[in-house]
């Protein structure tokens, strides 16, 4: 199908040589958003604009003038990055109805370049978790509970119950992007990634999840969580259209001063072939408690993967890492202490209808519009950053950050190129087991492996590596050097087509797939 | 040790956010007991970072050239209270009442 091929393979091309067009592509788009709303992936379907902009993209290729290879091509964004005229929610009651005046920088890019914005993805409120379970929409359910190769493994009970209590998450937060990538509702994604939040959801739903060094991409219009750590993540099918979006979107804004002002070179994939000159490391901490036997397998072959084609795989040791989440725990509330002050209700979002004073118009406005999980980090940030408490807990993180960063210098400047870790613990969980803990429970178990990327501000991405005993998809985990995307995406390419991971078989799709789209059974595109 | 009732005021008072039930409060203890296995770390002689970039770059200052603006309309669309071009609030100056004249669960503990 032209939906699972890659942007530069086919659909790109498709649509220059008129097989296509980009309002087809657009309304098939949407009718398999509409079929596959169950998932719960988009809070806000943007059908109109999208409709819209496919005709202005039309005229183009028509004209024989696009705007480049993202001319026609439906993306879809996470709802914590501003949109013009589209409301921007975070998935909480707070900016329910709040419509932005003005696009974020990632999106404006896209945009300029012709991309089709179909609508805005769920995710957890704030970006505050990683099942994409606690948002006021409602949690995202992962495509691939939905997949044969899911329900073939499952153990037959009666059919009705199956399909209600039998669904698995998507990860989070950005799970509703991950879940339209996955199932090939738009050819690519914005996400968020903190502490992992773009590439655990992408494990969980077998696509690529790309988080960018930090200052790559402009975070301007991006609701901030984490000031210091958040970047824009990139969800795809494949590396090569992970690049693609890198290349539209990386550089220098004046809008967003923690943007590093050299130049950026967009690029092309090569086709690595020979690894022999390659060092990859393997962490020996990230055989972290509670890692699934499944995946340490899987972790191992990988490594032997590369030692059998003549890499250099070396053992090596990050000794910090498992103060990494603490650490993280408590400069992740501080900083969302302070973020989450501007919502207040007086200039945008919610207000309460109190009128006593400020204080507690303030007061009832927040009460009324976050959740449990937004509140309980805001109060445990302030208590981080009360006067007597400010040197043991903050600064305290501060310093045990830079030995977590410092790890990885001493690790990269040993002669290892790239880092090989698992993304997740384990496989996706169903939903009905993962609600039994606590958010905080949760986001420190699952994002263990993720976040020591975040803290340190390394590329990291996740690629899908192969199906778990459930039927579910199970990916792995790649680190680079600052600001050495290109590397690290080569790797992550190479590995991609080792690994040739197979294709989601949904029944949704498959009936959306007629004339327009040829069926392939491999997800590997050259 | 457990968080004092006062320290706990104090929290709903600079944060604006209440605790709203015993599962918030222990929320914040777990999240300190949490936090306190950073004291195992050995940082004698490390200086906090701020910032991942701080050896490549320097916040920078710009011109001081008006590049955007003159959107007094598109700003004052998503304020709920307003008057003419002003936002409007409640009376500032009041402070939130204190632990036993505001409804918050701490009261009584």
């Amino acid at each position: 199908a032209a939906l699972k091929q890659g942007l530069r393979s086919q659909v790109s091309a498709a649509l220059k040589e008129g097989r296509v067009t980009p309002t087809e592509l657009c309304q098939r788009c949407l009718a398999l958003i509409r079929s596959t709303k169950f998932l719960n992936a988009y809070i806000t379907v943007a059908e109109e604009t999208a409709l819209k902009q496919a005709e202005e993209s039309e005229e183009r290729y028509k004209r024989g003038q696009p705007l480049g290879i993202l001319d026609g091509i439906p993306i879809a964004v996470k709802d914590n990055f501003n949109t013009t005229g589209i409301e921007t929610t975070c998935a909480s009651n707070m900016l329910k109805g709040y419509i932005s005046p003005y696009n974020a920088t990632v999106v404006q890019k896209l945009l300029d370049r012709g991309a089709v914005l179909l609508g805005k993805t769920n995710l957890d409120e704030f970006a505050m978790g990683s099942g994409s379970t606690d948002g006021v929409f409602g949690p995202v359910r992962n495509p691939w509970s939905y997949s044969k190769q899911y329900k073939e493994k499952c153990v037959p009970e009666s059919h009705s119950e199956n399909e209600e209590s039998n669904w698995v998450i998507t990860g989070g937060s950005s799970g509703g992007s991950a879940a339209a990538v996955s199932s090939f509702t738009c050819f690519a994604a914005l996400g968020s990634d903190t502490g992992g939040s773009t590439r655990n959801p992408a494990a969980h739903c077998g696509v690529v999840g790309l988080k960018p060094t930090y200052g790559l991409i402009s975070r301007h219009g991006l609701i901030p969580l984490v000031n210091s750590m958040d970047v824009p993540g990139i969800l795809t099918r494949c590396v090569d259209d992970a690049a693609v979006l890198l290349g539209s979107l990386a550089g220098h804004d004046p809008k967003d001063s923690t943007t590093i002002q050299d130049d950026f070179k967009p690029f092309e994939l090569p086709n690595l072939t020979d690894v022999s000159k390659l060092s990859i490391g393997i962490p020996k901490e990230y055989h972290a408690p509670g890692l699934s036997s499944e995946i340490l397998t899987l972790w191992s072959k990988a490594a032997d993967l590369f030692r059998n084609a003549g890499a250099k795989v070396v053992e090596v040791s990050l000794p910090h890492t498992r103060y990494s989440i603490v650490c993280y725990h408590v400069l992740c509330t501080a900083e969302v202490a302070s973020n989450m002050a501007r919502f207040d209700g007086l200039e945008y979002g919610h207000r309460s209808d109190m009128k006593d004073s400020t204080e507690s118009m303030y007061a009832a406005t927040r009460r009324e519009g976050f959740n449990d999980v937004v509140r309980g980090r805001i109060l445990s940030g302030n208590y981080f950053l009360l006067k007597q408490n400010y040197e043991k807990y903050f600064v305290k993180a501060q310093k045990v950050r830079r030995l977590i960063a410092n790890d990885f210098v001493k690790v990269f400047r040993s002669g290892v190129d790239i880092l090989l870790t698992p993304t997740t613990l384990s496989d996706a969980a169903l939903y009905t087991e993962f609600i039994q803990e606590d958010n905080r429970t949760r986001s420190a178990q699952d994002d263990v492996l993720t976040q020591a990327a975040n803290m340190a501000g390394l590329p990291a991405i996740n690629v899908p590596t192969a199906l778990s005993e459930r039927g579910l998809p199970v990916g792995l985990q790649f680190i680079g050097r600052s600001f050495q995307e290109k590397q690290l995406l080569t790797v992550a390419k190479w590995f991609e087509k080792q690994v040739q991971f197979p294709v989601i078989q949904l029944e949704e799709v498959k009936r959306h797939d007629s004339g327009v789209f040829q069926h392939q059974k491999s997800a590997s595109f050259s | 040790q457990k968080v004092s009732v006062e320290v706990l005021d104090q929290l709903e008072h600079l944060a604006l956010v209440d605790f709203r039930d015993s599962e918030g409060v222990e929320r914040l203890q777990k999240a300190i007991q949490f936090a306190d296995q950073l004291q195992e770390v050995n940082t004698d002689g490390v200086e906090p970072m701020d910032s991942v970039l701080e050896d490549r770059w320097c916040l920078y200052l710009r011109e001081d050239d008006v590049t955007e603006g003159n959107c007094t309309k598109e700003l004052l669309d998503n304020a709920r209270e307003k008057v003419e071009e002003y936002f409007v609030a409640p009376p500032g100056n009041i402070p939130l009442p204190t632990l036993e004249e505001r409804e918050t669960f701490l009261q009584g503990s």
